[in-house]
C-alpha cells in the first residue's frame, strides 16, 4: 500500500524551527512504523535520525507521536493506523536534538533524584531474600515500565514546571517503597512530598492513556500518596504518646 | 585528551557487571552507542540458571551437574575448567542479584523459583516472569547510578588502537555531536554483545552488527570458534521475535501440521526440552520435509497450558504475540520457526578474560572464554555476562599497576582519528555508488542460505566466494546525508566492514570443520570427530587475510560421550 509519511525534520545547529517533510513509502504486509522510516532513511534521505534497539517493544528506544498518538514506532503496524497518511512527531515536551532524537536528560535526571535503586538490608546475602510471590506481582506493574519516556512527554505539568519530577520517576519510586525488601525510611522517601513530587500530578492521567507498557504510573503516584498520609497519621500518633 | 583506567565498551550486562566491579579507586567509565537499557540484554526473557534446588523436583541439584549439563550441552567444546568456575559461581551470582534488588518471581515460601529448561538435568532456571533480562538490566543500571558510574552515551566505537601487544584506548563516534574523539585508556573492556543481524533471520536487536567483535579482530586479537552459531528453535514467524525457551518450560507442545508432537522423532526422552541445537534442527527438517505451514513454520501449541499460568508466568510472550502477530496464545497456537540466535564463539579471552593483548579484556556475548562450546544451554548466556562481566571488571583493577600505557599512545591514537576522518570524507564526497543497506541484504541473504543451521562443503565454498565479491563492492559504499550528527548512516557504513569480517570467519571456520558438533551441523560429514577435531578454532587477522589455527580443549573431569536426550 502506499503511504505519505509527513515527517518532523529538525537540526538546531541549522534550520530556525521545525518543519513538516513529505515521503511517499510503498509498503509491503505488516510493515511497521520502524521498519518504514529506516527503509526511508535508507533509501530517500540518509540523513532522517532516529532512535531504536530491541524492535519488540521492550527497549524504550522508540517511542515517539504517530497520528497524534503517544507510541512505540516498533510496534505500530502501519496497517492498524486506518490511514494512508501517517504522520510522526518527536515526543514534545522534551529538546529536539534532531529530527525524531530528542534530548532525555531531564527524564534521566528526574529518576536520579528519587534514588531509583533497592535500599537492601546490608546482609552478605548466602541465600537471597524470602519474599512472598505475591509481593513481587503486585510491584511488577511498575517493573514492567521501559524508561521510554511517553508519560513524561505528555504529562501537562511536567510541560510546564520543570521541577516536576514526572510519572516514571514516581512510579519508579513506588516500586521500591513497595517492594518488601526495601527498607528506605520515610525521610527518604517522603522528600516527594512536595508540588515537585507526588503534589505536583493534576491527576489528568495523560501519562497512564500515553504509556505503551499499561504501567499506569498514575497508579504509583495516588498509592505513594496515600501512603504518605498514612505515615503522617502514624507519625503524628507516636508524637502525641 | 580523554582519559581512563578502564574503558568498558558497551552498556548491557556484561559492561555493567564489569563498571560495578571495577575498583572504585581508579577512573572507569562505560562507553555505549546506546542508552545502557537499550542494550540487547534488556530483550533476554526465560531466565538464568542456577543450581539453588528450589524447584521440588531439583533437591538434589548442585554446581557440578550443572556443570555437567553445561558441557555435555556444549556438545564437549567447553573448556571444562571455565564452565566449572561459572557454575561454581552461580548461585552467589543469582543471590547477589537478589540483594541488589532484582525481582525474581517466587515459590511459596518466598524462595526464587525456577523452571526447567532445555538440556538441564533439573529445573534450574530462575526466571521474573518472562523479562528476566529487563529486570536485570534495569537493577543493574539502577545501582550504577548510586555508584556515579560515568556513562558516555551514544558514543561508538570504530577502533581499538593496539601498539607492540599493549592496548592504548580506542577511536570513538560521538553520535550528538558528530565528533570523532580519541580516547586513551589503560585498560579497555569489551562488552559489545552479538552479531545477529549477519544473518537474515535472528532474534537479535536492530543494533546488534557485531563491531565489537570485528574491531578487535582488526587490532589482531584471535576469534574463536566463530562458526559455532546458534539458531533458536521457536522465533515468531514474520519478525523473528524470540518466543521463549521458558514457553516449552512451562509446557508448550511443538507441534507440525499433521498434528503431532513431532520431538517424539528426534529426543524420545526430552522431548521439547533437548537443547536448541536438536530442536531447530528437529523443526527445519520438518519444515523442509512438507509437514509444516506454508512451507515456512510449525506450531508452538501453550493453549493446554491455561489462560492463568500463562497471564502470569508468560505475559511477555502473550503481548508480543499479541502485538506482533494480531494473535492470543491462550487460544490460537503460534507460528514458530528457527532463527538466528546467539553467538558461542567470540574473541578468544581466557578464564579471567584477558586476550593476548595486553590490557584488553571481553566478556559476556562478544567473548568466548569457552563455557558454551558448540552449542550454548538456554539461561546459561544471562550467567555468563553477569559472573564474566564481574570478573573482567575485578581482573582489570587487579592487573591495573602493571599496565604502563605508552608514551606515543597519543599521538597514535590521534593517527587513527585521522584516518577516520580521511575515510570518512571519501564516503561523503562519493555522489553515487552502492548503499550500504543493499550490501547488508545480500550477505545476510548468502549467510542464511548457505551458513545456516544445515552445512555443506559446496555452500560454504559458495558463501566464501560470494563474500568476497560483496566485501569488492563495499570499496564503492557511499553516504548520501549531509549531515554528521545522529547519522546511524555512519554508524552502519562503518559496521558493515566488521560484519563483512565475521561472516568471512564463521563460514571459514565452518568450511574448514568437517564434522558436526553442537549448532555446526554438516550434512557432509553428519558425524562428531573427536580424534581430529575436539579442538579450538582461532582465526587471526594476519598480513590482511585470516589466518587459522587449532587449540586444545580443556578437558577436565567429563569425557566426551556420545550426547543423547
Ligand atoms: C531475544 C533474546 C532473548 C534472550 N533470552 C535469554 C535468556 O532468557 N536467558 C539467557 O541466559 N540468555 C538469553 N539471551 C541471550 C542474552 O540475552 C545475551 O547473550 C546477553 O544479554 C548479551 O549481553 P551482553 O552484555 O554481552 O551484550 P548486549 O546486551 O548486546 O550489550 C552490548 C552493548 O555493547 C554496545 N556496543 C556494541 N558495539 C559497540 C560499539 N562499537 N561501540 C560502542 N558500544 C557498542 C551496545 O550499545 C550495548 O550497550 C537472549 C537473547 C535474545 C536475543
Ligand atoms: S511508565 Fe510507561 S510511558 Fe512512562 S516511561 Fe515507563 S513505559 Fe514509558
Ligand atoms: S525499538 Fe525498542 S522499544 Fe521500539
Amino acid at each position: 500500500m502506499e503511504y505519505i509519511f509527513r515527517i518532523l525534520r529538525f537540526d538546531p545547529k541549522k534550520d530556525e524551527s521545525p518543519y513538516f517533510q513529505d515521503f511517499s513509502y510503498e509498503s509491503v504486509e505488516k510493515t511497521s512504523v520502524l521498519e518504514a522510516l529506516m527503509d526511508i532513511r535508507n533509501d530517500q534521505d540518509g540523513a532522517l535520525s532516529l532512535r531504536y534497539s530491541c524492535r519488540e517493544a521492550i527497549c524504550g528506544s522508540c517511542a515517539m507521536v504517530i497520528n497524534g498518538n503517544f507510541d512505540l514506532a516498533c510496534r505500530t503496524n502501519l496497517d492498524s493506523l486506518k490511514s494512508s497518511l501517517v504522520v510522526v512527531e518527536p515526543l514534545p515536551n522534551l529538546d529536539i536534538q534532531k529530527d525524531l532524537v530528542v534530548d532525555m536528560d531531564p527524564f534521566w535526571e528526574a529518576l536520579q533524584k528519587i534514588e531509583p535503586y533497592l535500599h537492601g538490608e546490608k546482609i552478605e546475602s548466602t541465600e537471597g531474600h524470602l519474599v512472598d510471590d505475591h509481593d513481587m506481582d503486585r510491584i511488577f506493574q511498575f517493573v514492567n515500565c521501559i524508561m521510554c519516556g511517553s508519560c513524561y512527554a505528555a504529562c501537562p505539568v511536567a510541560s510546564r514546571d520543570e521541577r516536576y519530577l514526572g510519572p516514571a520517576a514516581l512510579a519508579k519510586l513506588f516500586r521500591f517503597v513497595r517492594d518488601p525488601r526495601d527498607i528506605r525510611p520515610f525521610a527518604n522517601w517522603s522528600r516527594v512530598n512536595t508540588e515537585a513530587g507526588v503534589w505536583g500530578c493534576d491527576t489528568i492521567f495523560a501519562c497512564n492513556e500515553a504509556c505503551p507498557k499499561d504501567v499506569r504510573p498514575a497508579d504509583g503516584i495516588e498509592a505513594l500518596r496515600r501512603k504518605m498520609v498514612v505515615e503522617k497519621i502514624k507519625s503524628l500518633f507516636r508524637l502525641g504518646r | 585528551m580523554i582519559s581512563h583506567d578502564i574503558l568498558v565498551v558497551g552498556g548491557g550486562l556484561a559492561g555493567l557487571a564489569a563498571a560495578l566491579n571495577s575498583d572504585p579507586a581508579l577512573s572507569v567509565a562505560v562507553v555505549s552507542k546506546v542508552h545502557p537499557l537499550r542494550s540487547h540484554s534488556v530483550a533476554a526473557q526465560g531466565g538464568i540458571n542456577a543450581p539453588l534446588g528450589n524447584n521440588p523436583d531439583a533437591k538434589d541439584d548442585t554446581w557440578e551437574k550443572h556443570a555437567f549439563d553445561t558441557i555435555k550441552g556444549s556438545d564437549y567444546l567447553a573448556d571444562q575448567d571455565s564452565a566449572e568456575m561459572m557454575c561454581r559461581l552461580a548461585a552467589p551470582t543469582i543471590y547477589q542479584l537478589d540483594t541488589l534488588g532484582v525481582p525474581f518471581s517466587r515459590f511459596p515460601g518466598g524462595v526464587i523459583a525456577q523452571r526447567p529448561f532445555g538440556g538441564a538435568g533439573f529445573p534450574r532456571t530462575c526466571y521474573a516472569a518472562d523479562r528476566t533480562g529487563l529486570v536485570i538490566l534495569h537493577t543493574l543500571y539502577e545501582h550504577s547510578i548510586r555508584k556515579n558510574v560515568q556513562f558516555y552515551n551514544e558514543w561508538f566505537v570504530t577502533k581499538l588502537v593496539v601498539d607492540d601487544g599493549k592496548c592504548l584506548g580506542v577511536v570513538v563516534y560521538d553520535l550528538a555531536s558528530g565528533e570523532i574523539i580519541p580516547v586513551k585508556a589503560r585498560a579497555v573492556i569489551f562488552a559489545t554483545g552479538g552479531y545477529g543481524r549477519v544473518y537474515l533471520k535472528t532474534t537479535n536487536a536492530f543494533i546488534n552488527h557485531g563491531s565489537g567483535i570485528g574491531i578487535a579482530y582488526r587490532a589482531g586479537v584471535p576469534l574463536q570458534d566463530l562458526e559455532f552459531v546458534q539458531f533458536h528453535p521457536t522465533s515468531l514467524f514474520g519478525k523473528n521475535i524470540l518466543i521463549t525457551e521458558g514457553a516449552r518450560g512451562e509446557g508448550g507442545y511443538l507441534v507440525n501440521n499433521q498434528g503431532k508432537r513431532f520431538m517424539e522423532d528426534y529426543a524420545p526422552v526430552a522431548l521439547e526440552l533437548a537443547p536448541r541445537d536438536i530442536v531447530a534442527r528437529a523443526i527445519q527438517t520438518e519444515v523442509d520435509e512438507g509437514r509444516g505451514y506454508e512451507k515456512e513454520y510449525v506450531h508452538l501449541d501453550l493453549r493446554h497450558i491455561g489462560a492463568e499460568k500463562i497471564k502470569k508466568r508468560l505475559p511477555g510472550i502473550r503481548e508480543i504475540c499479541h502485538n506482533f502477530a494480531s494473535l492470543d496464545p491462550i487460544d490460537t497456537p503460534i507460528p514458530i520457526q528457527p532463527a538466528q540466535h546467539y553467538s558461542m564463539g567470540g574473541i578468544d579471552v581466557d578464564e579471567s578474560c584477558a586476550s593476548t593483548v595486553e590490557g584488553f579484556f571481553a566478556a559476556g556475548e562478544c567473548a568466548c572464554v569457552s563455557v558454551h562450546g558448540a552449542n550454548r544451554l538456554g539461561g546459561n548466556s544471562l550467567l555468563d555476562t553477569v559472573v564474566f562481566g564481574k570478573v573482567a571488571g575485578e581482573e582489570a583493577s587487579r592487573r591495573m599497576k602493571n599496565l604502563s600505557g605508552s608514551k606515543k599512545a597519543e599521538k597514535l591514537l590521534q593517527d587513527e582519528v585521522v584516518k577516520l576522518k580521511s575515510r570518512i570524507t571519501a564516503w561523503q564526497s562519493r555522489d553515487s555508488g552502492i548503499k550500504v543497506h543493499r550490501l547488508l541484504d545480500r550477505l545476510k541473504n548468502i549467510m542464511s542460505d548457505r551458513v545456516g543451521i544445515f552445512r555443506n562443503k559446496k555452500e560454504l565454498a559458495a558463501a566464501l566466494q560470494e563474500i568476497a565479491m560483496v566485501r569488492d563492492d563495499y570499496k564503492e559504499a557511499y553516504i548520501s546525508g549531509d549531515c554528521l550528527r545522529y547519522s546511524q548512516e555512519l554508524v552502519n557504513i562503518i559496521e558493515f566492514a566488521s560484519m563483512l569480517d565475521l561472516a568471512e570467519v564463521i563460514t571459514l571456520g565452518g568450511f574448514n570443520r568437517e564434522e558436526t558438533r553442537g549448532s555446526h551441523f554438516r550434512t557432509d560429514f553428519p558425524k562428531r570427530n573427536d580424534k581430529d577435531w575436539l579442538k579450538h578454532t582461532m582465526v587471526k587477522y594476519e598480513g590482511g587475510k585470516p589466518c587459522i589455527s587449532y587449540a586444545d580443549v580443556k578437558i577436565d573431569k567429563y569425557e566426551p560421550k556420545e550426547r543423547k536426550y
